[in-house]
């Protein structure tokens, strides 16, 4: 699945969609395909995160993947969804799949569709 | 990029494979979900390359004699058409592989060793053979291996077109009640469309299963006929991820994680697999004879709570946070949805009930010690 033209990416492949101030953030395709089934995750509490911090865990059969945070800002919103049924990040990544939402104060500088996909080889 | 391919790399890339390096060989680690293929084991069937396998020819008059010698179990009580789980071990008793031994003839057995260990495997049964009269090939290149397992294995194997036995009816006419009949860890020559292959009744997943030895220049053939013939079955191709965890739901120690040169077989639970009865010499007999120190730590089970999976290398801690053990292997069990693990600990933990808490990811969580297998399939025959 080719990344959505309309998302920012970061290089722990994540995706970011920015909102007027909020951005909801979750793995992209690419991630949940390496990872294989995903089994467990866990999300933060809601509250003030610093861009690169470790906010929660995704976890596969095989292996164990952080996540990360994108931006700096407060997280005001987490997808229960995906805790109750963790296969939504693997059969709907940059949609249901979706994992925080924050709201913005710094946003960093993310890479576009293009630039993502040339770092994955896809 | 020097990974070696499979003969059947292609068949997987064009199934949508995701490929994994593993023991230097590029092979598949699912194809779609490895939780929809490890359930298809267990449900329906499975079918997986194991290429990558090696497979090592000792020939001769004295080869029963010489793999009585190399390796831990007595080779020379198998009947031919018979197989058994053994042990490569070094002068110390540790662990260089766990081997399948397949009698395929009076003077000829058939060696299966991990892909990872096929060199050592070959050279060590080359240089233990050397005062026996028995010669010793490293068939690995020349061999291809596909095996079907789950509960529907055997009619996978019973619809696919082109099977026939040595010696039997041109047409296979009597390959349904051959293969029907065929005993676990028993073997079978035979042919498919004329070129050679090796039914065994043995597999590595805690169901019901066959292996197919064949040779690379029929792999893909064989591999298209039986995923054809199990489509009504509910056959799907499976992955390395599958094969993990399918094992260690099984108990099925895993060579670099519960075995290993280091550890003796008592230690892993397989002191069963090693025959001191058998008489003469063999590599490793004085040490398993001795025995590990006291002190030494022994595999067992572990059973968690929730979804948060032991994996391998994490921490075992007793009560009062000091380090008691390791864990091996772990995933969330697919079957049982519940956290599994096998881990060496010590002795004083070692007890079947015992609470133990494993350090995952800086948090304890607690494991109770727990009989092996995790699951046992219903036996139906």
């Amino acid at each position: 699945m080719a990344a959505p033209q309309n998302l920012k990416y970061t290089a722990d492949h994540e995706w970011v969609r920015v909102d007027g101030d909020v951005a909801t953030v979750g793995i992209t395709d690419y991630a949940q395909s390496a990872l294989g089934d995903v089994v467990f995750v866990e999300l933060p509490d809601l509250g003030e995160v610093t861009a690169s911090s470790v906010i929660g865990e995704i976890e596969s059969t095989k292996s164990v993947g952080e996540l990360f945070a994108p931006v700096t800002g407060e997280i005001i919103e987490v997808n229960d969804a995906v805790v109750a049924n963790p296969e939504l990040v693997n059969s709907d990544p940059y949609g249901d799949g979706w994992l925080v939402r924050v709201r913005v104060a710094e946003l960093p500088e993310l890479l576009d569709a293009e630039a993502y996909e040339k770092l994955t080889g896809e | 990029m020097s990974d070696r391919l499979s003969p059947l790399h292609e068949v997987h890339a064009a199934a949508g494979a995701v490929f994994t390096d593993f023991a230097g060989w590029q092979m598949p680690v699912r194809y779609s979900s490895d939780l929809a293929e490890h359930k298809a084991v267990r449900e329906a069937a499975g079918i997986f390359d194991l290429s990558h396998m090696g497979e090592i020819l000792v020939v001769g008059p004295g080869a029963a004699a010489a793999l009585d010698y190399a390796v831990s179990g007595r080779i020379s009580a198998l009947q031919p058409g018979q197989a058994k789980y053994t042990l490569l071990l070094n002068d110390a008793g540790g662990v260089l592989d766990d081997l399948i031994v397949y009698r395929t003839g009076e003077d000829r057995f058939l060696v299966v060793a991990n892909a990872a260990n096929a060199g050592t495997v070959a050279g060590e049964l080359r240089g233990r053979a050397d005062r026996f009269d028995a010669q010793v090939h490293d068939e690995s290149d020349d061999v291809a291996l596909i095996a079907v397992q789950g509960p529907r294995a055997l009619e996978v194997l019973l619809n696919t077109e082109g099977f026939a036995l040595d010696g039997g009816h041109p047409d296979g006419e009597d390959v349904a009640d051959a293969l029907s009949s065929l005993r676990y860890y028993r073997a079978l020559a035979g042919n498919f469309n004329g070129s050679a292959v090796l039914f065994a009744r043995t597999g590595y997943t805690g169901e019901d299963g066959f292996e197919i030895f064949v040779s690379p220049d029929a792999a893909r053939a064989l591999w298209g006929a039986l995923v054809e013939a199990g489509a009504p079955f509910h056959l799907v191709p499976a992955g390395l991820a599958a094969r993990d965890t399918l094992r260690l739901e099984a108990g099925m120690p895993l060579y670099g994680h519960e075995l290993d040169a280091e550890t003796l077989p008592v230690q892993a639970g397989l002191g069963r697999v090693v025959d001191l009865g058998k008489p003469g010499d063999f590599v490793g007999r004085a040490a398993i004879e001795k025995g590990p120190a006291p002190e030494a730590s022994v595999l067992v089970g572990l059973r968690g709570e929730g979804k948060r999976a032991a994996r391998a290398d994490y921490p075992v801690r007793d009560e009062s946070g000091a380090t008691i053990g390791r864990v091996t292997s772990g995933a969330l069990s697919p079957t049982l949805g519940f956290p599994i693990a096998m881990a060496y600990v010590a002795p004083s933990h070692a007890a079947e009930g015992t609470v133990v808490a494993v350090d995952i990811r800086g948090t304890a969580h607690p494991y109770l010690v727990t009989p092996l297998p995790f699951y046992k399939r219903k036996k139906t025959s």
